[in-house]
This record gives structure tokens, sequence and C-alpha cells, in this order.
């Protein structure tokens, strides 16, 4: 087997992370993955691998390169410091009694 | 009665229905594979639907209205025996020369392309043809034809788009496209054949006046094969002719072979 058939991406087509709207009103939220040739057959394909149970009405997808990830190795100093701020949590007001279902 | 209308669009519906299942699980791609699988079920569900509706019609015919209808030895077994047809004995019971596909339908998947450019001809003939069914003076097949037509404007964009594709791609993809748009045009004549049944469907409003789709699919045809960089093949060469008459290419004779035998094996058998 020569290098370029064990490199299969090399022959794939592109990645693609699709993003679902499972009713009018709602957000998009991420469903999965798959493979495309470009946007329009990732919208397709999305289509026909996510929805056909009927789980959305309206589907974003964008490919998967150009999302940015946090590094999971930096975790500690990204998100710990946060556990301890407990006043950043809206619950230290007064309300008056006049202001309901808050 | 529109039986044998109905049933040649029930014929029509199982065969590509069956025909595209075949390549569950051998899809190019696993996004491709449901794709088609998709479809077939689309189509198998329209199939479902006017099978039903011909039986319907069949147990309430005359004793020589059935007489005449089908001359499948297991399907007049049943009729002697006083039993009535069910959508599935509609399916697995009719022999070949009961079928009345057109006979595009049935031509064997070969590859991709052959897939596509057979799913592109019907798509685009089904897309005008449940366009002007939904207006059908039989409320039954308005029905079936306004929920198919939602399904194959879907199916009908997915084909199209292929045909340009694989088209407009490599010289290795252009060449097959190629030769499968010019191997199938011979099937496709049939599609605008009016047979007797035809006929008697459009006179009374129940069917449609394929004259009136000619005209909208060779443009539709010929403006998706242009963005593709195909050729057209010629108007006015040969078409092969007689699906719709029960005269059927070989290749029906193994679909059925496969879709039948464990009905006829072991008959009424479920799982």
């Amino acid at each position: 087997m020569t290098n370029d058939k064990l490199n299969n991406s090399k022959n794939e087509w592109p990645l693609w992370e699709v993003f679902i709207r499972s009713k009018a009103g709602l957000d998009h939220k991420h469903a999965g993955s798959l493979h495309a040739a470009d946007a329009q057959m990732a919208i397709e394909n999305a289509r026909d691998v996510y929805t056909r149970r009927m789980e959305g009405v309206s589907i974003w997808v964008v490919e998967s390169k150009h999302i940015q990830a946090s590094d999971p190795g930096e975790a500690d100093s990204m998100y710990d410091p946060a556990s301890d701020k407990i006043y950043r949590h809206p619950t230290f007001y007064n309300l008056p009694d006049e202001v309901k279902y808050m | 009665m529109n039986l044998a209308y109905t049933l040649r669009l029930a014929d029509d519906a199982l065969i590509i229905g069956h025909r595209l299942s075949e390549w569950c699980g051998h899809g190019p791609i696993l996004e491709q594979d449901i794709a088609l699988t998709n479809t077939a079920l689309d189509h198998l569900g329209r199939a479902r639907s006017l099978c039903q509706y011909a039986a319907a019609q069949y147990n309430a015919a005359t004793a020589e209205e059935k007489k005449n209808s089908f001359s499948s030895v297991a399907i007049q077994q049943l009729t002697e025996a006083g039993k009535e047809l069910t959508e599935d004995d509609i399916a697995y019971l009719r022999d070949g020369w009961d079928y009345r596909n057109l006979l595009l339908l049935e031509q064997p998947n070969i590859d991709w392309a052959f897939t596509v450019a057979r799913a592109f001809y019907y798509d685009t003939f089904n897309y005008y043809f449940f366009t002007h069914l939904k207006n059908s003076s039989d409320s039954t097949l308005a029905a079936i034809a306004e929920k198919s037509l939602k399904e194959v404007t879907y199916h009908l964009r997915w084909s199209s788009e292929w045909v340009v594709r694989l088209g407009d791609g490599t010289d290795e993809s252009h060449n097959r496209m190629q030769q499968a748009i010019n191997e199938l045009w011979q099937y496709t004549g049939e599609q605008f054949v009016m047979n007797d049944a035809d006929n008697e469907a459009a006179s009374t409003g129940v069917g449609v006046n394929l004259a009136e789709i000619l005209p909208l699919w060779t443009a539709r045809i010929a403006e998706i094969l242009q963005e593709a960089t195909l050729s057209m093949p010629p108007a006015g060469s040969w078409m092969q002719q007689g699906g719709k008459e029960g005269r059927h290419t070989e290749h029906l004779g193994y679909i059925l072979a496969e879709m039948q035998h464990m009905q006829r094996t072991y008959p009424g058998m479920e799982w």
C-alpha cells in the first residue's frame, strides 16, 4: 500500500459540522458532523442524515476546519478560576415584591 | 374504475424503489447511502399507498372486471377462493407480464452515473406528472400526488445536482455521465406514450395528458445537461417501449425473483 492510500484524508471530502434548529424560535444546536464535497451538498447530506426523523426545520453547516477550539490542556487556567466566583450569579439582589416571574 | 392506471403508477414506484434500495449498504459514501435509502423509501411509501388503492378497487370490481385484470395464476387462485386482495398480494403475487412499470425503471444500477441518470430522467418526469395529477378528479390519486410532489421535488434536486457534479467534474466523471445519459435515453420515450389506460384516464379527468408534459420535461433535461456540459441525445431517435403493456426487459424477472421469492415459497409469512 502506498503512502497516498494510507493517507485517506487526501481522498476524502471535507468534514462539516451540522447545526439543527428543532423548531422555530429555538436555537440551532450542534447535531454532529459529516462529509460533503461543498456547502450545498453538506446541507443536503445533513437533511438526509440528521432530519429524517423530523428533528429539524432549519440547518446550518460550517466546514470543521473553520472552527477554532479551545485547548483542553488549558482547561485549568481557563475555567477553574470561575468556580469560586459565586457573586457573578445575579442571586444577591433584593427584588421588589412587584417584580414577578424572576 | 381506475385500476389499470393506479397499478401503472404503483409499479413505477415499486420497481424504482426496489432498484434504489439495492444501494443500501453499498453507497459510495455513508451520507449518500442514507440519501438514496431515504429516496427509495419515499418511492416504496408511494407504492404502498397505490397498491392499497389498487387492491381496494379490485376487491370492489365485478367478477368480469376481475377476470380481465390479471393473468397471474396466484392472483386468480386467490380470487377464485373468494379472498380479497391486499397490497402485499398486488406486489408479491403478480408475474412479470402483469407488471406495468416503465422499462427505464427496471434498468440495473450499473454505477453511480447510471443510477443518477435513471433517477434524473424519472424524477423530472415525476415532478411534472404529479404537478398535473394533483388536479385529478380521483381524490385518492390527487391526495397521493400532493404528498408525492414534495418528495419528488427533493429527488429532482438531488439527481439534477449529481448530473451537474459528474458532468462538469473530471474527464472520467464527464465521460461516464455522458455514457449513462446516452444509453438510458432510449427508455425515456415510453414515459410519454399514451396507452389505453392513459387515454381513458385523461379523458375522464383522472389522469394526465402526457403530451402536455413532454415539452416541460425536454426543456428541463436540456437545461440541466447544458449546465453539466453534457450533450443531449438526438431527438427523434428510436425509443424502446412495452413496459406499460407488460412486455419487459430481462431485468424485471431478476427483480421479481429477489423481491417475491420469500412470499412465493412461504405464502403469507410474516416477520
